[in-house]
């Protein structure tokens, strides 16, 4: 096996790494040399100015509206998505009793709601941005015109358009579209729990609420965690990113007062305006501490004995 | 409510821990006493839940559907009757998004450029991983942690020199260039499922193929690769959907309004399209976009589950 390995091993890996590092890996180490900088962009010209961009983003307002929707964003998002997709994927797997034969089975018509809850999920977020964003429009979208319908005249929010209003509409298109990624994952994982546990707790009377608290999220609470980790990774990351992006107008974009501005998108309104690149990539570093410290402490808060089955 | 305390001492305080088999016959006295609480407890449960699968099934069936009527609707009954059905088809909006709103075209420039990108993605993902899951040499460990470290990486931080490395190489506002950086922003996830994947392949057929004269390349090209191909596709169709879906990039490296991709010339037509108020075109446009994704999903339904979710589970 020895002849001509290492001539092999460099010719396959030579390409994919050489793309990876240029495209990937590259910009990412420039990113963090150009937040020490004040290149605009512009011109090829800059000066090393230590951290006097990371001070101005100290003192900048909208870098802060635009911090705090994002982590309202990695708290709340999570917690909504995987609480609905946890209790759908109990119901549609250990929900339905009492059935001649198997001791724990799903309600009925179970794998019809998988398939039907996992629709969104292939949906480009471009798509179902611009599908609510005419389902919000105040005079002729479809949600006032449903208040109308049923005699609600009184009743007809801005939706986007007001600010109390944007951050929460720009919220709910998040979990409609992600929750059924998390209802297919959890019953893949409530699947590999032994019957045996099941039937033993059903002998000794428990009710659902039991099961699902004593055995379900036990036995998938790792599958629980990552979820966790990968929702709060997509809440402040690309996704929420093409949805703010998309749905909302504003000065830049960002909803009207900046009321739905979140870190991505405060980053690419720096990038590509007027002569901000480097205070761009210096919010891009926040942005990435941000998502650093999220992971962390969901690990550390979420560290439980490991359960064998 | 209450008879939850009672009963739950039943159950193994800590853990799923097996209930003894004596204990059982105990146990059914005070649990058939409750038998009837329980019933009607349950059954309240069970209205509440089947009615909160059915709410949630009709949420997300409703805007999908409502996108499909209205793409054969006129653009007066949208808005002034948006829950009525069509009056009749009105094919013509799905002609004049194709032709007139350039849909054709960028459906076209998806097409090429997935296409492109799904293939690089593969080949190059599966040498690596291949490579990284098979070969011990120096490093190996070290370059396999890079590729599976862009996992956690927010692209939007790349972004702005990500822009100067395309200009400087002449690739911004290409599709080849858009192809490129697909594969590259690929790798990560495709290099960590592959290299897992490779690991549970038996060893003895390559060997047998190397003893019997043939290459290592032979050897990856001829028996390996296919021996992966389950593999190749879960991972496959999870890049699929990525990239065909994929927003972000081509918005900021790819402003050529002839060289757009699907889910950006959609944006830009929703934003340009508020001025003339083409919405059925546009429907019928959104509609378009969805199809190969939805069809996709429903063939491979199995498979995209598998690809989606692999990466998560342990």
């Amino acid at each position: 096996m020895q002849h001509g390995k290492y001539r092999f091993i460099v010719g396959f890996l030579v390409v994919p790494l050489a793309l990876y590092a240029l495209f990937v890996l590259w910009p990412f180490v420039q990113a963090i040399f150009y937040s020490f900088t004040n290149w605009s962009g512009l011109s090829p010209d800059f000066q090393m100015i230590g951290f006097d961009n990371y001070t101005r983003m100290f003192e900048d307002e909208i870098f802060w509206k635009a911090l705090r929707h994002s982590l309202i964003f990695a708290v709340v998002l999570p917690l909504l998505t995987i609480g609905l997709a946890l209790f759908f994927a109990f119901m549609l797997n250990v929900g339905g009793r009492a059935r001649k034969g198997a001791a724990v089975t799903g309600v009925r018509g179970s794998g019809f709601y998988k398939i039907v809850y996992f629709f969104p999920q292939v949906l480009s977020i471009a798509i179902v941005a611009l599908l609510f964003k005419f389902a919000y429009n105040p005079t002729d979208g479809v949600l006032n015109s449903l208040l109308r319908a049923i005699g609600l005249d009184s009743v007809q929010p801005d939706w986007l358009g007001d600010p109390d209003l944007a951050l929460i509409c720009v919220m709910v298109v998040l979990v409609w579209s992600t929750v059924g990624f998390f209802v297919v994952l959890f019953s893949a994982g409530m699947a590999s729990i032994p019957k045996d546990f099941y039937e033993a707790a059903l002998l000794d009377g428990a009710n659902r609420f039991t099961t699902f608290f004593r055995i379900t999220l036990p036995l998938l609470w790792d599958t629980v965690q990552s979820g966790w980790i990968y929702m709060g990774i997509l809440a402040l990351g690309a996704e929420s990113f093409a949805v703010v992006h998309i749905m909302t107008v504003g000065p830049r974009g960002g909803g009207p007062d900046f009321s739905t501005i979140v870190l991505p998108l405060y980053v690419y309104q720096n990038a590509f305006g007027p002569g901000q690149a480097a205070y761009a990539t210096t919010i891009g570093v926040a942005l990435l501490i941000v998502t650093l410290l999220f992971a962390t402490v969901v690990m550390r808060l979420g560290r439980r004995e490991r359960l064998e089955y | 409510m209450k008879t939850t305390d009672t009963i739950s001492e039943g159950v193994a305080g800590d853990g799923p821990e097996p209930v003894p088999a004596p204990i059982a016959p105990e146990r059914t006295g005070p649990g058939s006493r409750t038998a009837p609480g329980k019933k009607g407890e349950g059954q309240v449960l069970n209205v509440f839940s089947h009615g909160m699968l059915v709410i949630w099934a009709i949420m997300v069936v409703v805007p999908l559907l409502w996108a499909v009527m209205s793409s054969f609707k006129t653009d007066k009954t949208i808005f002034t009757e948006p829950w009525s059905l069509p009056d009749k088809l009105h094919f013509e909006n799905w002609s004049r998004a194709w032709t007139e709103a350039h849909m054709s075209d960028y459906f076209l420039n998806t097409v090429l450029v997935v296409g492109g990108s799904l293939v690089g993605t593969l080949l190059l993902g599966s040498m690596a991983a291949y490579v990284l899951a098979r070969f011990e040499f120096p490093g190996n460990r070290f370059i396999y942690f890079l590729f599976i470290g862009g996992m956690s990486f927010p692209v939007i931080l790349a972004l702005v020199p990500l822009f100067y490395v395309l200009q400087n190489m002449t690739l911004l506002n290409t599709l080849h260039g858009l192809i490129l950086v697909y594969i590259a922003y690929s790798l990560p996830f495709t290099v960590f499922f592959l290299t897992a994947f490779f690991r549970t392949l038996p060893t003895s057929v390559a060997e047998a193929a190397f003893v019997d004269g043939a290459s290592h390349t032979r050897t990856f090209f001829q028996v390996m690769l296919p021996m992966a191909k389950p593999g190749l596709i879960s991972v496959g169709i999870f890049n699929f959907l990525g990239q065909w879906n994929q927003y972000l990039l081509p918005t900021v490296l790819n402003t050529d309004p002839e060289k757009k991709v699907l889910s950006q010339g959609l944006v830009q037509l929703a934003v340009s399209q508020g001025y003339k108020g083409d919405y059925s075109g546009l429907m019928a446009g959104l509609v378009m976009a969805m199809l190969p994704v939805l069809a996709a999903y429903i063939i491979f339904q199995r498979q995209v589950v598998a690809g989606l979710t692999a990466g998560a589970v342990k």
